[in-house]
């Protein structure tokens, strides 16, 4: 290290062979001012237009401290509003799952559609991936709003719910998994004299099945998460009584409820997890 | 010299083939075992939620009837006769769509800025102390796990109607979200910068400033727009539990059946977040690719 005292002695020569280290006003650091006071100055335009007031901020957080002492501890009070929470979260899952799995079957078909690779057609690509982006682009809550005014409220509308903003979702993931698929098995069976179908039966299909699945058991957990707030517009599951809980203020009630869908999700969580990994064996997911 | 080929005898043979009817039949029983325990699950999913299929048959009519309706303004002519007409309120919901851009925006950087503050404590390579990490790593879990719908129900009751209690939201969940991800970028980071700070005298707080953060930004600054992106899909539907954007407007258009109100509103937040879409995706690849760089 005889360097260093050589270079502090002698730092105005050292400056001069290295100007660009020692500028105090360079490209980079002036782009990222302005970008600073870009997004500073954007804060501050929002704090005025959405009339962000002190004094109501530091009445809520106290407000929000005395909700956390009400939670404690948690209780759903008896026994039998405990069976009602239950069956409201078993309904939770019961929407996730068969909402991921009614999802599943035209976003195969809208994957395969969707693919370059496989239809190759400029129109019906673009097409396609435009309607998998508008529905995509409508969020659960909305599709539940609509479902509800189609089949009522309840769990029923919240599955077609998940269901139909998982196409969009699924779709994409699934025409992206078949692009990125390796085209030496399809040219294979094409060369042997195979069909269109046949080339994606036994040259595609073998390769994305895995990728397909895990993801979708990935969707049955994230659905879970999402599914548990669907009853707040009425279609079904534990959100409903999430949210009646709040707005009577019953705080006890509402940490109980809490503590019971964070289990349920862990507990799914960790169910998806072991079943993936026995479907694609322990390594990184595609996609 | 012609190959000779070895022939098993009949006993290995038969053996060899017994094998493989074995790992076959054990295969498809896997596989029927799968079949049957996802078509239970299936059915009593479809008991517990009310799966009626008699009804959705009966009532699917209803849902064209619905997407007709809304391609229809009030008189009956169709949305495309009058896209004034369709469009009357553009003034009131450009506002509202901005509103929505904004709660978005100070969401993600208030959640950006809460996890960058705290993602370094949860760092396996950074912290020492593992009641910090497990603390920090705790916080983040429970931030994201709650759905950023429910903290908007509570923080419409304690910091009343509006904007304010939805921005709270999604920084509240962005936090959790961001947090994580930026914890794992950390603990993917080259430590030799780390060392050589260190090595200079260099405190924890110097050795991060200078050692971590120059290798990290720009992919905390990707999955920050990442979150804007998710951020701004959430924001339009604040308005649903009273949390202030354009949600507002559309469920009381849904709720009072005013059809071509209802489409457009869908047809501004649809474009709306394509096009946010598209102009994050382009920065998130300027960004990674200036860091490839």
């Amino acid at each position: 290290m005889a360097e260093r005292p050589k270079l502090v002695a002698d730092t105005a020569a050292f400056a001069r062979r290295h100007p660009d280290q020692f500028r105090w006003v360079t490209r980079g650091r002036v782009v990222a001012l302005c970008v600073t006071a870009a997004m500073i100055a954007l804060f501050a335009l929002g704090i005025a237009v959405l009339e962000f007031d002190a004094r109501r901020f530091a009445l809520g957080l106290l407000k929000l401290g005395e909700f956390v002492v009400f939670m404690v501890p948690p209780s759903t009070g008896d026994w039998a509003t405990f069976v009602l929470y239950l069956k409201a979260l078993a309904e939770t899952v019961a929407i996730a799952l068969l909402g991921t799995l009614l999802a599943t079957v035209p976003a195969i078909v809208m994957g395969f559609v969707a693919a370059k690779t496989v239809v190759g057609q400029v129109v019906i690509h673009f097409l396609s991936r435009r309607i998998l982006d508008t529905v995509r682009g409508v969020d659960e809550l909305i599709w539940a709003l609509i479902w509800v005014n189609v089949v009522g409220l309840g769990p029923f509308a919240g599955i077609l719910a998940v269901a139909s903003a998982n196409v969009g979702i699924l779709g994409k993931l699934f025409s992206e998994a078949i692009e990125a698929a390796d085209p030496r098995p399809v040219e294979g069976v094409v060369s042997t004299g195979g069909s269109r179908l046949a080339a994606v039966r036994f040259g595609l299909w073998p390769q994305v099945a895995p990728v397909i699945a895990s993801q979708v058991l990935y969707y049955f957990e994230s659905n879970t998460r999402s599914a548990t707030i669907i009853g707040i517009v009425g279609a079904g599951g534990i959100g409903l009584h999430l949210a009646e809980q709040i707005r009577t203020l019953e705080f006890q009630h509402v940490s109980a409820l809490v503590l019971m869908i964070l289990a349920t999700v862990a507990a799914i969580d960790w169910l998806s997890d072991m079943l993936r990994f026995s479907i694609i064996g322990r390594r990184e997911v595609v996609g | 010299m012609a190959p000779s080929i070895h022939r098993q005898g009949d006993a290995r043979l038969a053996l060899m083939m017994g094998g493989y009817d074995a790992a076959v039949a054990a295969k498809r029983r896997q596989t029927t075992l799968g079949a049957t325990v996802l078509i239970v699950a299936v059915v009593v999913a479809a008991l517990v939620g009310e799966v009626d299929v008699g009804k959705f048959v009966v009532n699917l009519h209803r849902f064209g009837d619905y997407i007709v309706r809304l391609a229809h303004l009030e008189g009956g002519a169709g949305v495309l006769s009058d896209v004034g007409e369709w469009f009357w309120g553009w003034r009131r919901w450009l506002v509202m769509l901005g509103e929505t851009l904004l709660i978005a925006y100070m969401g993600t950087l208030m959640g950006a800025l809460g996890g960058f503050a705290l993602c370094f404590f949860a760092a396996r390579n950074l912290t020492g102390r593992a009641w910090v990490r497990f603390a920090t790593k705790r916080f983040f879990e429970v931030c994201r796990t709650v759905p950023e719908m429910v903290f908007a129900l509570i923080f419409v009751i304690a910091f009343g109607l509006g904007p304010l209690a939805g921005v709270l939201a999604l920084a509240v969940h962005s936090t959790g979200a961001l947090g994580k991800l930026f914890c794992e970028v950390v603990e993917n980071i080259d430590l030799k910068p780390v060392d050589g700070v260190k090595a200079n005298g260099g405190s924890w707080v110097e050795a991060v400033r200078f050692a971590v953060v120059p290798q990290v930004l720009s992919n905390f600054a990707s999955y920050a727009l990442l979150r804007f992106e998710v951020n701004v899909r959430s924001a339009a539907v604040m308005g649903f539990v009273g949390a202030g954007g354009i949600g507002q407007d559309l469920i009381e258009a849904i709720r009072k059946f005013y059809y071509s109100d209802v489409s457009a509103l869908l047809v501004l937040i649809v474009g709306t977040v394509m096009v946010i879409d598209l102009c994050t995706e382009r920065l998130r690849h300027a960004l990674l690719g200036l860091r490839r760089a």
